[in-house]
């Protein structure tokens, strides 16, 4: 039985672009697709919502999410980060490990899912690659596989000792092989050359007194791990790319056909490191923002190909904690309600690149394309976003859904608009507001 | 001005009438009563998070030499021990009705975060990290102005840990601004990642700049950088970058020595050197009285409260 019928839009998923009308079934599956569907006789129980002028696609995904449940709930649930990540379009995001106590365990993992449960969105949760991420042995990466586990990151910092990447990459080659087809995710980062470090090492850093993190604390651990997975076979993936160094050693890798992955942040494409010249830890962020040189490397990097994601790296801190001098601040920025409106606003690709970038791209990466970012046609599961690529508006992180406000974009002007957003059949946002 | 927390938003024209209006404070200083009314009733508050006997003196002198109340807060008898937020510490004090905040932390950036907070309070830079200490820049210009008469076209080398130094930015700035020729000096382990946009040369050769120059600054050189392998020792620093008696007799006969304080005899200074007659640092110590006299006169004089109105007999 349809219960929602989408009006007007335009579809576009990997498959192309047409005008449709997209009817969708209490089983939460897409029910038709076709050029005009008339709900006048379907009955009272179907919804009709308004597409008309918008693009309806698959809902994106987002796989560098902070939801930082458990442990800093004062700053964002997993409710409340799925909240946001509806009325951004989302339909599936990957909680980051580095929660209290990290999610290296599945009971943690198991933990978040079921807090997963009541959430807006398909909530899924990464692992910690080593216990504790605290880089010295590796977490029980087959037990939360089981659990459904994909992804394993220490996210928030990167897995320093280079033995110990090695056996992870060998070990998740086994899990790969065992029909858990699990993916190392790397937050790369050298903690010698970083440590202590606050914002990009350059021009700004030097004049402003704040001690740097320079560029080859990024780079370093790229061309390790791109060596590693050389050598091990692992498939990898480079979360939040920030210079124009690492996205050309993951181009080449790629032309060397290396099955690796990447994905960069909004921020990282829109932002440099000139927004910390106020000391406002709201631009604090790691890796950090750097140079305009290195915006227009990840641009290039987003234009072709090389980087397979635009991720968003929401990371919600409160305002006590923001408030603090910087190079006490915590980094971190919100991101999941604005992602879609900067890339249509500051990237000059086409509209169907950039919601790959969103989509399709980043559900391949975690292996869940089948169910979100799955081409729009009956029988799929109705994971749908409906945004208007025209309307503008602009960025005030009091309205946010978040708990936190740390929002870099503060009073920008923005292009493109999440109007409805569908999870599993339910209309979780409707034109802009949050049904629950 | 409202607030006083980087040269860098400073224009060359405020620059100097800044250091003509330290003029006319010197003068107020050399009177048998140094004080003058120009700031009754204002109350002007020290809001050290970190440790400086030196320049919390200063300004607490040059506040009371204006008829300013003075309130000091340092961080080790304080609610901040408590947990207490900088913001909330700030909008604890400026409740009771003060009119100026000279901040000090160790971390880059706070005068500026806590001149967002205030509502209607002057916010002074007393020193932050590594980024600046404008009022320590102003008392190095007008010294050099007093003893070389002007700035414009002079050469002045900054020596030793610029990287690090609060007192090397505002310095190099400030200078530069008044038409100096700046030439910073130091392994390159203890310069800025970059010096993209300074207007400043570099030479890692003390040697070579002492003949050539107007006037040495040196910088304190903290012990804690050896740990972080920017030099291999003391010694070997003091024996490339430290301004021994012979590298003194390198320089030009006029040529001034000036140091922030406090200094390390026999690292970046060595003790003889110091009693040399050109060495000023006495002259800055002083200077900064008078310097951050003009400063709270600029943020909180109003066309009530001109220097001239003395009590003096």
């Amino acid at each position: 039985m349809t219960q929602l019928v989408l009006r007007g839009a335009t579809v576009l998923d990997a498959t192309g672009e047409r005008r449709a009308d997209v009817a969708v079934g209490d089983d939460g599956r897409i029910a038709a697709v076709a050029p005009d569907i008339d709900a006048t006789g379907m009955g009272p129980a179907v919804r009709v919502l308004d597409a008309a002028g918008c693009v309806l696609t698959p809902g994106f995904v987002d796989l560098h999410t902070h939801l930082r449940e458990p442990g800093k709930e004062e700053a964002e649930t997993v409710e409340s980060g799925s909240r946001c990540a509806a009325l951004g379009g989302y339909t599936a995001i990957l909680a980051m490990p580095n929660t209290t106590p990290a999610i290296d365990s599945a009971a943690v993992a198991r933990l978040v899912l079921d807090l997963g449960e009541k959430a807006l969105v398909d909530v899924h949760t990464s692992g910690a690659i080593t216990v504790g991420r605290e880089g010295a042995s590796l977490a029980p990466m087959g037990e939360m596989a089981a659990l459904g586990v994909r992804l394993f990151t220490d996210d928030g910092a990167g897995v320093q000792d280079d033995r110990l990447m090695r056996r992870a990459m060998e070990y998740a080659v086994g899990l790969r092989g065992r029909g858990q087809p699990v993916v190392l995710a790397q937050h790369c980062e050298l903690d010698s050359l970083a440590e202590g470090g606050h914002m990009n090492e350059g021009a700004w850093s030097s004049r402003l007194g704040i001690p740097g993190i320079p560029a080859e604390a990024e780079e370093l651990m790229v061309m390790r791990d791109l060596a590693l997975a050389r050598r091990t076979g692992a498939v990898v993936h480079f979360q939040h790319l920030s210079t124009a160094g690492s996205v050309e050693l993951v181009r080449r890798a790629k032309a060397a056909g290396l099955p690796c992955t990447a994905e960069a942040t909004t921020h990282h494409f829109t932002l440099t490191d000139a927004a910390c010249a106020g000391y406002d830890a709201t631009f604090k962020v790691n890796p950090p923002l750097r140079t305009a040189d290195d915006v227009a490397a990840v641009r290039e990097g987003l234009a072709d190909g090389t980087i397979d994601c635009i991720a968003t790296d929401h990371a919600p801190h409160t305002q006590e904690a923001k408030e603090q001098p910087f190079d006490q601040a915590p980094p971190g920025m919100l991101g999941l309600e604005t992602a879609l409106a900067l890339a249509l606003t500051e990237l000059d690709l086409p509209l169907a690149r950039i919601v790959a970038l969103l989509s399709w791209q980043p559900a391949r990466v975690l292996g869940l394309d089948a169910v979100h970012g799955a081409p729009i046609e009956p029988g799929a599961p109705a994971n749908l976003c409906v945004f208007d690529p025209a309307a503008t508006w602009t960025v005030d992180p009091d309205r946010s859904a978040s708990r936190s406000r740390n929002n870099p974009y503060r009073g920008r002007a923005v292009r493109g608009r999440v109007r409805h957003t569908v999870v599993g059949g339910e209309p979780v946002v409707i034109d802009g507001e949050a049904q629950r | 001005m409202k607030h006083l927390l980087s040269i860098a938003d400073l224009t060359p024209t405020d620059l100097t009438d800044l250091l003509d209006l330290t003029e006319s404070f010197v003068e107020v200083n050399e009177r048998p009563i140094p004080k003058v009314p120009a700031l009754r009733g204002k109350t002007v508050v020290s809001l050290f998070f970190e440790d400086s006997t030196r320049t919390r003196l200063s300004f607490e002198t040059a506040a009371k030499r204006l008829s300013a109340d003075t309130m000091t807060f340092s961080v080790s008898t304080s609610s901040v021990k408590k947990g207490e937020s900088v913001r909330d510490t700030v909008e604890t004090i400026e409740a009771m009705g003060i009119h100026a905040l000279v901040v000090r932390h160790a971390s880059a950036g706070v005068p500026a975060q806590v001149s967002r907070w205030v509502r209607g309070a002057s916010v002074i830079n007393g020193g932050d990290g590594w980024h600046e200490h404008p009022t320590q820049a102003l008392l190095d210009a007008f010294t050099l102005r007093q003893h070389l008469h002007t700035i414009e076209g002079r050469h002045v080398a900054i020596v030793g840990d610029i990287k690090h130094s609060r007192v090397a930015r505002s310095d190099a700035l400030a200078f530069t601004a008044l038409g100096a020729r700046v030439t910073l000096v130091a392994p390159p382990t203890l310069l800025p990642p970059s010096l993209d946009g300074w207007p400043v040369e570099v030479s890692y050769d003390l040697d070579d700049v002492l003949p050539k120059i107007d006037a040495c600054y040196l910088l304190r050189m903290q012990r804690e950088r050896m740990t972080e392998a920017l030099v291999p020792s003391l010694r070997e620093y003091a024996s490339l970058y430290g301004l021994t008696p012979e590298r003194a007799d390198r320089l030009g006969p006029e040529a001034l020595i000036m140091h922030p304080g406090p200094m390390n005899r026999g690292v970046e200074i060595a003790g003889e050197v110091t009693d040399r007659p050109n060495v000023v640092v006495i002259d800055q110590v002083r200077n900064g009285v008078a310097v951050r006299m003009a400063v709270l006169y600029s943020l909180l004089g109003g066309p009530d409260a001109a220097p001239e109105e003395t009590d003096q007999p």
